[in-house]
């Protein structure tokens, strides 16, 4: 058998990415470090010297630090649930599984739907006397609100994606060594925390840095609830890429959401490093 | 369980009532918003507006007739299928023949190839329509279901390239040995034996494909101007357009997600069970 079939195999999937991928990225980084065609700082200058770069670096960080954490706990919950389930485990899983098929953009708006002035929460707690008329909950001037009611958009979309990759994961783990630990008297609660969360570290790793690298793009949801009174880093290079006209500010905006993306993915890389010769 | 074994039966019929709530709460915590925009979707215009909200729609097809009837929300909707069975074809064009390659042969460089494909999940990817912009308006791939295609295969080529390749390690190579004995060649074994065990399975990473683009915004908001998807056109009119549009809007993108993600349910969590490997 040839040996270049292989390599033809892959080929067309690496020139693409190379034209898509590789080539549109050194130009963002290009063009973000050059100004009237000579190499300077300028365009991060004029994007760090906006005032609403703090804001945007703020907020992106915080909602994820908000995020995050509250994810990892619902997702490592929802797989463990599903993993014990013996009836209707499948019809869970799916419904488990829905908010991954639905956009960041339909996500914030349903959750609209929820927070709007005469919207369903408003509604409720009318019905049960607790207010007496509406609240208007996503204005400026309750910025905490907003953030509030993003979090939950959030969660409530992108917890699927993590449960879907430890549920893969905790199937890959063999129960023989759950079984192991409760011979020798483990409980469940030390089974779970000294077998099962070391064995599903690698898991833990996919899971978490598409979920923090999502965290960091996070945009519609915050269109959707917040418009502009919530900048968030994407927003912000949407904004100076199309409102603004000015590519090499939201290149360097670009560059700082990379940057934020790699710097975490490393710092997760080697939080939940998994040495080789475990790896199976 | 042992420690439930040693428990009293009512500690352990307590703990099965706990366990089943929080089953049926995250339940409703997954349906409940979904119901919720449902409820606004089939409601008159007047409803959504108006308070208090009934949470039973009164299934009156106003909002979602206005929603289609306003100005270029047809046009949108056709172009978010073409960008995104244009995405479909691109990325499993692409990505099959790899993951067919990394299953099967081992080769210098294997390694490096499939750890690339896994880093580019590492990148912000629809930041990459900012240079592309460029790009196409120099090619005249602008403002075109084409371009907007190509970036959303950036995005979903990685995980067509990850599904497949589990996909094919899933199907013994004996099978294409015995194949070869038979006399077919490799191209033959492959379609004969091959395909037709993976057609479903390429089928759901199909479909996978098709939701990222569908779902896509920040570089269909970018890269279209007159061409939007509907979700550039529904995040552009968000400043302007009433609520009942939004709501339909956005129940017009939910409702071909909740299927596509029922047809793959099953290659869900086998695509990713290969790939943390």
């Amino acid at each position: 058998m040839p040996r270049y079939i292989p390599y033809l195999l892959l080929l067309p999937a690496t020139v693409f990415l190379i034209i898509f991928f590789l080539y549109p990225f050194t130009q963002v980084a290009i063009e973000s470090f050059t100004s009237n065609g000579s190499w300077s700082l300028a365009n991060f200058q004029k994007a760090s010297s906006h005032w609403k770069f703090g804001e945007a670096f703020k907020n992106t960080m915080l909602l994820a630090a908000l995020v995050v954490p509250i994810q990892l706990a619902m997702s490592l919950t929802m797989a463990t649930v599903v993993q014990k389930l013996q009836k209707g485990r499948s019809a869970i899983l799916y419904i488990f599984a829905i908010p991954l098929g639905i956009s960041d953009l339909a996500a914030g708006l349903i959750w609209l739907s929820i927070f709007e002035q005469s919207g369903f929460l408003n509604s409720i707690l009318v019905n049960m006397g607790l207010i007496e008329k509406p609240i208007l909950y996503l204005s400026y001037q309750s910025p905490w609100v907003i953030l509030f009611a993003i979090m939950l958009a959030e969660i409530w979309r992108a917890t699927a994606i993590m449960m879907v990759i430890l549920v893969a994961g905790l199937g890959l783990i063999p129960r023989e060594y759950g079984e192991a630990a409760e011979v020798f008297g483990a409980t469940r609660w030390q089974r779970f925390y000294k077998v099962t969360l070391p064995m599903l570290r690698p898991s833990l790793q996919t899971a978490l840095i598409l979920r923090v690298i999502l965290a960091f793009e996070v945009f519609a949801v915050v269109i959707a609830l917040g418009g502009t009174q919530m900048p968030v880093l994407m927003s912000e290079t949407f904004n100076w890429q199309f409102n603004l006209q000015d590519r090499g500010v939201a290149a360097a905006y670009a560059m700082v959401i990379l940057a934020v993306s790699v710097v975490f993915t490393l710092i997760i890389l080697r939080a939940l490093h998994v040495p080789k010769e475990a790896r199976s | 369980m042992s420690d439930t074994v040693t428990a009293p039966p009512s500690v352990r019929k307590a703990g099965r009532w706990v366990f089943i709530s929080g089953v049926v709460l995250l339940c409703v915590w997954t349906l409940l918003p979904i119901y919720l925009l449902m409820v606004n979707a089939l409601s008159t215009p007047e409803e959504v507006n108006g308070f208090p909200k009934s949470f039973i729609p009164s299934f009156d097809l106003t909002s979602l007739r206005f929603f289609l009837e306003f100005e270029g929300v047809l046009n949108a909707l056709w172009n978010s299928i073409r960008v995104a069975v244009v995405t479909m074809i691109l990325s499993i064009g692409l990505g099959a023949p790899a993951g067919y390659a990394l299953s099967r042969f081992d080769f210098p460089g294997k390694e490096v190839f499939r750890f690339l494909v896994v880093m580019t999940r590492a990148f912000p990817l629809p930041l990459l329509a900012l240079p592309l912009a460029v790009m196409f308006l120099r090619v005249g791939l602008d403002d075109s279901i084409l371009g907007l295609a190509l970036v959303h295969t950036t995005l979903a080529l990685p995980f067509a390239v990850l599904i497949t390749f589990s996909l094919f390690s899933g199907i013994p190579f004996e099978l294409e040995e015995a194949a070869f004995t038979l006399g077919c060649t490799r191209i033959q074994a492959f379609r004969k034996v091959v395909l037709p065990l993976a057609a479903p399975g390429i089928a759901a990473s199909a479909v996978f494909a098709f939701v990222i683009s569908w779902n896509e915004v920040f570089a269909a908001a970018v890269l279209t101007i007159k061409n939007r998807t509907l979700t550039a056109f529904l995040m552009q009119s968000l400043d302007w357009s009433p609520l009942h549009l939004k709501f339909a809007g956005a129940a017009a993108l939910v409702l071909p997600a909740l299927i596509f993600i029922f047809a793959v349910r099953k290659y869900l969590f086998a695509m990713w069970g290969i790939a943390n490997r």
